[in-house]
């Protein structure tokens, strides 16, 4: 009969330390996310009525509901989508398709993983700069979403060249011997494959843009309108900024009030996290190779 | 070296070719022919530039930054590089990979892939050359019920010979084999040999192979390649009747290295 010596008897307790060691860490990031869910359910759970989704909102957010800034929000995360998924799905095909491996290619590289650190509010400042003066844009929901669109291009561009890199060397090989031109190499091979990669990083997209509220304070979004935005003209209310004014800007807003816009602005996000992670678990499932 | 016989005309004509990686060179001065519809083998062990030469062959190797190509390579008397459109040359030559490609799309459309890009629209005719290479790779029976699974879920040696009704789907002048057994079964690979042999009355085929009983049982003429050197090329037969010129030859094929 095997006998376990001291030794091993050791090594087991050391063993289940570690594991529980790593647990409690794992345990101690998730509580913080808990935290904030429930608290923002149970006070602002109330003030979630159809109402307030869907009314205008009255004397400066005190009153009414979040309609048009929830209709604000859709806007700003559209119109920065139809700007940054082309541009973005372009460049990162360019860079992983055709882009030589040179200086200038690793020079863009680096401008990349740059955009993708300058803080939020420096973005803001380059949007003002850029669209609201020098393209006379003015405050609007094209400047605001065009600020936005930058701030999120690095996600898309990153996103869009990892699922390129995934699709194996060796299916664009054999299409090139065929004949193929780069072009209908991507077309018929490369991108059909990637789409699904793609998707996912727009949707991350999404929920971050969605939540900005740096970019948009200065470039588009208002403290109040009672009305809807009519074109990409106009400025809008965005519930991101919504909260912001009515936490620090609007005296005597009923505190149910602001958890109540927090719970929709969390919930749009997750749910747009949730539907990337539904559709990414459905794309394993079809695996191709 | 033996030289053609006039009735049969030449399909490549190899002369002075070194390919070098920078100042690394991966085949020294090679000079050889093929011959129109014959199989030629090339033998030789790994890092002897058999791969290298089949890339230039239909200038795959534009893709590999850094390689030189000196001397040339004469298809139907003219130099590839002197093709003005790549794609064009690339179609007339087929290819088969040592590790089986199915691309991730249906049976049906791996095959029908080449003619597409090709401009051939008409569904009816994509049915006749999809069953046409099928067959003709010996695969036909095997998936004609499944022809919209997925050509990647197939197993490999079904695999490598969807590659190969791929490489037909061309309508290819050479076809070009790189260690095309190296990941298949036994019974495919004999499967495989068999089309072969039926196809060398309508393409010239360019086999490099590791197994030197293959290139016996298949090719008329065979080269050998060492260390980027051509040793010998002449009839596959002189290779095993002791009328090789080289030692070296004769220790290869006799499995005393490699």
């Amino acid at each position: 009969m095997f006998e376990a010596t001291a030794l091993n008897r050791r090594n087991e307790r050391v063993e289940w330390l570690w594991k529980v060691l790593f647990l409690l860490m794992t345990l101690i990031l998730v509580v913080p996310v808990i935290i904030i869910l429930s608290v923002l359910v149970y006070k602002g759970h109330g003030a979630i009525t159809w109402e307030f989704m869907t009314e205008m909102a009255r004397s400066g957010g005190r009153e009414g509901g979040i309609f048009p800034a929830l209709v604000g929000t859709i806007w700003l995360v559209g119109v920065a989508l139809l700007a940054s998924v082309p541009l973005g799905v372009a460049s990162a095909i360019y860079l992983s398709e055709y882009a030589p491996d040179n200086w200038f290619t690793r020079v863009i590289n680096l401008a990349i993983i740059n955009l993708a650190g300058v803080p939020s509010i420096v973005h803001a400042l380059f949007g003002v700069g850029a669209f609201v003066l020098f393209f006379r844009f003015g405050a609007s929901i094209l400047a605001a979403s065009l600020t936005l669109a930058i701030m999120t291009l690095p996600v898309v561009i990153v996103a869009t060249r990892e699922s390129l890199q995934a699709v194996p060397r060796a299916f664009r090989e054999a299409c090139w011997n065929m004949g193929a031109t780069r072009w209908q190499t991507i077309r018929r091979v490369v991108l059909p494959n990637a789409v699904s990669g793609i998707l996912t990083g727009v949707i991350l997209e999404v929920s971050r843009t969605a939540g900005e509220t740096a970019p948009i304070m200065f470039t588009g979004a208002a403290m109040f309108i009672p009305f809807l935005p009519q074109s990409v003209f106009d400025q809008t209310m965005a519930l991101s900024y919504h909260l912001f004014i009515i936490s620090n800007s609007i005296p005597g807003v009923a505190e149910e009030t602001k958890y109540g816009v927090a719970l929709v602005l969390i919930t749009l996000v997750l749910a747009m996290n949730a539907l990337s992670i539904a559709f990414r678990v459905y794309l394993r499932g079809k695996k191709k190779w | 070296m033996v030289n053609p016989t006039p009735d049969q005309a030449i399909k490549l004509e190899v002369d002075n070719l070194t390919i070098s990686y920078g100042t690394n060179a991966i085949l020294r001065d090679v000079s050889f022919q093929v011959r129109e519809r014959e199989i030629f083998g090339i033998i030789g062990p790994a890092n002897s530039g058999k791969t290298s030469f089949l890339r230039t062959l239909n200038r795959m190797n534009e893709f590999v930054p850094g390689m030189r190509v000196d001397g040339q390579i004469l298809f139907d008397g003219q130099d590839v590089r002197n093709f003005t459109n790549v794609f064009a040359l690339r179609r007339r030559v087929g290819v088969v990979f040592p590790l089986p490609v199915g691309l991730p799309m249906t049976v049906y459309d791996n095959v029908a892939l080449a003619p597409r890009l090709t401009g051939v629209k008409k569904k009816a005719d994509l049915d006749v050359i999809v069953e046409r290479c099928l067959t003709r790779a010996a695969l036909w029976d095997e998936v004609k019920d499944r022809l919209h699974a997925l050509g990647s879920l197939l197993s490999g040696g079904q695999q490598q010979r969807l590659t190969i009704a791929r490489a037909l789907s061309q309508d290819p002048e050479l076809l070009l084999l790189d260690e095309f057994s190296i990941a298949v079964d036994p019974v495919t690979t004999m499967r495989i040999e068999d089309v072969l042999k039926e196809l060398r009355s309508e393409m010239t085929i360019v086999m490099v192979t590791n197994l030197v009983q293959q290139a016996r049982r298949l090719a008329e003429r065979t080269a050998f390649f060492l260390n980027g050197e051509l040793v010998e090329v002449g009839e596959t037969e002189e290779f095993f009747t002791g009328t090789v010129q080289d030692p070296r030859t004769r220790e290869y094929v006799e499995g005393k290295f490699g």
